[in-house]
């Protein structure tokens, strides 16, 4: 077992460059430069401030040479400075981090509550009112536009009501609170983005474990399981869910670069400072540092919770160990 | 909103600042250094924070800040600023002529890589007299030299020991002479600001002020409404027809100034088919300026004629009329130039060639586009064929208009106060990617720039500058569209704001919200 995830560690190496160096040259295609976004058209700024600021960068040289010299900071895990602040890369990742891991966590705590029950139960009452309307909620919520059903709610429980916040992660006074009503204040800004992120989110997850619960169900050991008259409950509970959630892990596996990456929409609409806002900031203001930052983070975690939840899967299934007897 | 347990504090006296201002955009800020400050947040919050020698009044006079007042020699070539006496750094520190000296020598060294060092390298060299005293010597007589002394003022004694300001701490906690004093900066969220009640013209009359990063204009207006933030600038359709409703008007107030910017269409003259002056003048006699004043801008706007701020005295508004509205004279032009629909397909030709331009502008702003939409179907009416293409800002730069590879470029120009237009109408700017991409070159319009440059008398100035204005519209290498106004909405608890012709901001410092209103009581 150690071997293989040594094995696949390993591979990952090469994958990572691989990537990153798509990554790079993709980037350097896109018509346009950062200089020219930062001081085009600009009759107060003088023609010397474009050439200093492609001198100071290297984004003379040639593409090649340029992803080199990143590819050397890059080995000794220097990912350079934002050309936006000339603030290092990682510290500004780092900052942006918590916040989406904040809403993300959250979010994905809700959606694995309110979905997996509802998933089961809609498989146990397969076919009935309840599983109906079920399917036909969660598809709306899979369908509707994520950006509109934010508004939406940003306008009845933020404005109309009044309920919470309407954006932010923290309310500027925080500072003058006290602890309890700091506490207060984030969790009140939290409830509208973890709500509708989970929302959106809950479609894949209750119909994946609806489906695989449906599966299992179906199985022959299941029926085994009847036959010798245990109870429903026991049925359900013990024999087919433990089963049913196999592929859900994978699931687990495949959410976690989203955790960390966030999402642009969700982070504009609430004026969340979080990893999706930073993430396509810096892609609109052709700040390659931060992009390859974001994108080689991004890439070593889709890669990582793969093997992560390939990992996962052979702890809980023998029937795929790795190493051990069966191969 | 906000729960009782605060712990509340009041100032003594009547009149000490209370309440805060909040305010949002859609972007932070990046660097809090006035000399670096390349973009709009970070140049708003160093205007506040910082302050320069000279600074501009509500009708757009440039008066002394930090300088009390200032004597020009006979030959214009030095400039002696007397600072005033009363004046401390955020820290305590008093304020020198050391400090404006330093300044400016950083912002010429050319390690700094300043990206403003091109507004002040005519300066030859700065001494300080005395403690209040310092004198500028520049290379040649430079008038616009004063409104670019408004630059904001940075500490020596915290910088001098500083390898890299870039760098430093202080680019991200400044220390400066505004009103405002810096308190806070939560990335990606809000910087706060504090009044200096020490300011040496008087305290703020709100305590604080506060920027929040809003990315989203639509969640910025229900912001404004539900009250998280006080003000935000509106769009045409927001000013006039979301904002229609009693519960909006019984919170806030919307207010309108003509923003010192202008649209137009810059023609590139090196063009087989514009480089005919005949038919840049038809293109520009084509087009209604009212109609998309009134189409696209919803009435928020006013016809343009030349590159100065429209309530300056610097620009003529008796070349409007000249070059107005009217197809027949456009019709005329364009067949005196050779240009008529032999074919019958609704396009003029010449020479086999048909007249078919490219409109080309930047994407993220709808309201170039919908020009272009107008124009292009006003060009339709004379037997042009226009084609509009949209192109991201970057690419937009790179592609077209450095490269000069484009016929006609919609875009919009800021303006100064000063109103110098060397940077874009000199016919030195047309080269090595300067701003005059249309490379527009008239000796009389270069001589009449350079004298405008070395003339300090604000009368012959303005003779000058509209002289400028006539010719550049005589020779049409832009069809100048119009000047929009900035709608600002304004929660209602704050008084004393009067817009001008310099925008509302000039008098922040004198804006108040009465007792009973304070929303913010820490």
């Amino acid at each position: 077992m150690l071997k293989y995830i040594y094995k696949r560690l390993l591979l990952m190496l090469p994958m990572l460059l691989g990537i990153s160096l798509i990554l790079f040259v993709v980037m350097h295609l896109a018509p346009g430069d950062p200089s020219s976004v930062r001081f085009g058209l600009n009759p107060e700024i003088s023609g010397t401030a474009r050439e200093n600021f492609n001198k100071m960068y290297a984004l003379d040289r040639p593409v090649i040479y340029q992803y080199f010299l990143w590819m050397k900071r890059f080995l000794m895990l220097d990912f350079g400075k934002s050309f936006i602040d000339d603030s290092p890369v990682i510290s500004k990742i780092l900052w942006r981090l918590p916040a989406t891991l904040l809403l993300e966590i959250s979010s994905l705590f809700l959606i694995f509550v309110i979905a997996l029950p509802l998933g089961v139960y809609s498989a146990v009452k397969r076919g009935s009112m309840f599983d109906r309307i079920m399917t036909v909620m969660v598809f709306a919520g899979y369908a509707v536009p994520t950006f509109w059903l934010a508004l939406l709610l940003i306008y009845f429980f933020g404005f109309k009501l009044g309920w919470c916040p309407i954006s932010g992660l923290d309310t500027w006074y925080s500072e003058y609170l006290g602890g309890f009503d700091r506490f207060r204040e984030v969790l009140r800004h939290l409830a509208l983005p973890v709500f509708t992120t989970a929302f959106t989110g809950l479609a894949a997850i209750s119909r994946y474990s609806r489906s695989s619960m449906i599966d299992t169900l179906n199985q022959t050991y299941i029926l085994t399981a009847r036959a010798k008259g245990l109870k429903e409950t026991r049925v359900i509970f013990v024999h087919a869910l433990g089963n049913a959630l196999l592929p859900i892990v994978t699931i687990m596996g495949l959410t976690l670069p989203g955790l960390i990456s966030g999402s642009f929409i969700f982070e504009t609409i609430f004026a969340w400072p979080g990893m999706g806002r930073l993430g396509y900031e810096a892609i609109m203001n052709y700040d390659y540092p931060v992009v390859m930052g974001v994108g080689v983070i991004s890439t070593f975690l889709t890669l990582f919770g793969i093997l992560l939840s390939d990992i996962a899967y052979a702890v809980i299934d023998p029937r795929i160990r790795v190493g051990g007897g069966g191969k | 909103m906000l729960s009782p347990c605060i712990g509340a504090f009041t100032s003594a006296g009547g009149e000490s600042p209370r309440d805060a201002y909040v305010t949002a955009s859609i972007s932070d800020a990046r660097i809090l250094i006035p000399f670096f400050a390349d973009d709009t947040a970070s140049a708003g919050i160093c205007r506040l924070v910082f302050s320069g020698l000279t600074k501009i009044d509500k009708d757009l006079n440039v008066v002394g800040d930090l300088a009390e007042r200032w004597d020009i020699s006979a030959d214009g070539l030095e400039i002696s600023f007397f600072l005033r006496k009363n004046v401390n750094w955020h820290d305590g520190v008093p304020f020198t002529a050391d400090d404006v000296k330093f300044t400016f020598d950083t912002i010429l060294d050319p390690s700094t890589a300043c990206p403003y060092v091109g507004e002040f390298t005519d300066i030859d060299d700065i001494t300080v007299i005395d403690r209040n005293r310092v004198k500028f010597r520049y290379k040649k007589p430079s008038a616009p030299a004063l409104n670019k002394l408004g630059m904001g003022i940075i500490p020596k004694h915290l910088f001098e020991s500083v390898a890299n300001i870039r760098d430093s701490a202080y680019a991200r906690d400044p220390v400066g002479t505004g009103p405002y004093k810096f308190e806070r900066w939560v990335t990606g969220e809000y910087i706060v600001l504090e009044a200096d009640t020490g300011h040496y013209i008087h305290s703020p009359r709100i305590k604080r002020y506060v920027y929040r990063v809003i990315p989203d204009q639509s969640v910025g207006y229900y912001e404004l409404l539900a009250g998280g933030i006080d003000s935000m600038d509106l769009n045409p359709y927001q000013y006039f027809i979301r904002s229609e409703t009693p519960e909006f008007r019984s919170k806030i107030d919307k207010y309108r100034y003509l923003a010192p910017s202008y649209t137009y269409m810059g023609y590139n003259l090196l063009d087989p088919i514009l480089s005919d002056i005949r038919v840049r003048k038809a293109l520009g006699y084509a087009v209604d300026r009212k109609e998309i004043i009134d189409s696209v801008l919803l009435g928020l706007g006013e016809i343009c004629s030349g590159h100065f701020i429209r309530d300056s005295p610097y620009y003529d508004p008796g070349v409007d009329g000249l070059y107005g509205y009217d197809p027949a004279k456009a019709a005329l032009l364009l067949k005196e130039a050779g240009w008529s629909d032999t074919d019958g397909d609704g396009i003029l030709e010449k020479n086999g060639a048909k007249l078919v331009l490219k409109i080309v502008t930047n994407q993220g702003n709808q309201v170039r586009e919908d020009v272009a939409t107008v124009v292009q179907r006003h060009w339709k009416k004379l037997g042009i064929k226009a084609d509009i293409q949209v192109v991201a800002w970057s690419a937009f730069i790179d592609q077209f208009i450095d490269k000069k590879n484009f016929q006609v470029a919609l875009l919009a120009w800021g303006l100064t106060v000063d109103p110098d237009c060397y940077t874009v109408w000199h016919s030195a700017s047309a080269k090595n990617g300067g701003l005059n991409f249309v490379s527009y070159s008239n000796p009389e319009v270069d001589a009449l720039i350079e004298a405008g440059r070395a003339e300090f008398d604000k009368e012959k100035r303005i003779g000058i500058y509209r002289d400028i204005h006539r010719r550049i519209a005589e020779d049409a290498p832009y069809t100048f569209l119009f000047f929009s106004y900035a709608t600002p909405a304004i929660n209602k608890r704050f008084h004393g704001i009067k817009p001008a012709p310099a925008g509302i901001a000039y008098n922040l410092i004198d804006w108040y919200v009465p007792e009973r209103e304070v929303k913010y009581n820490f």
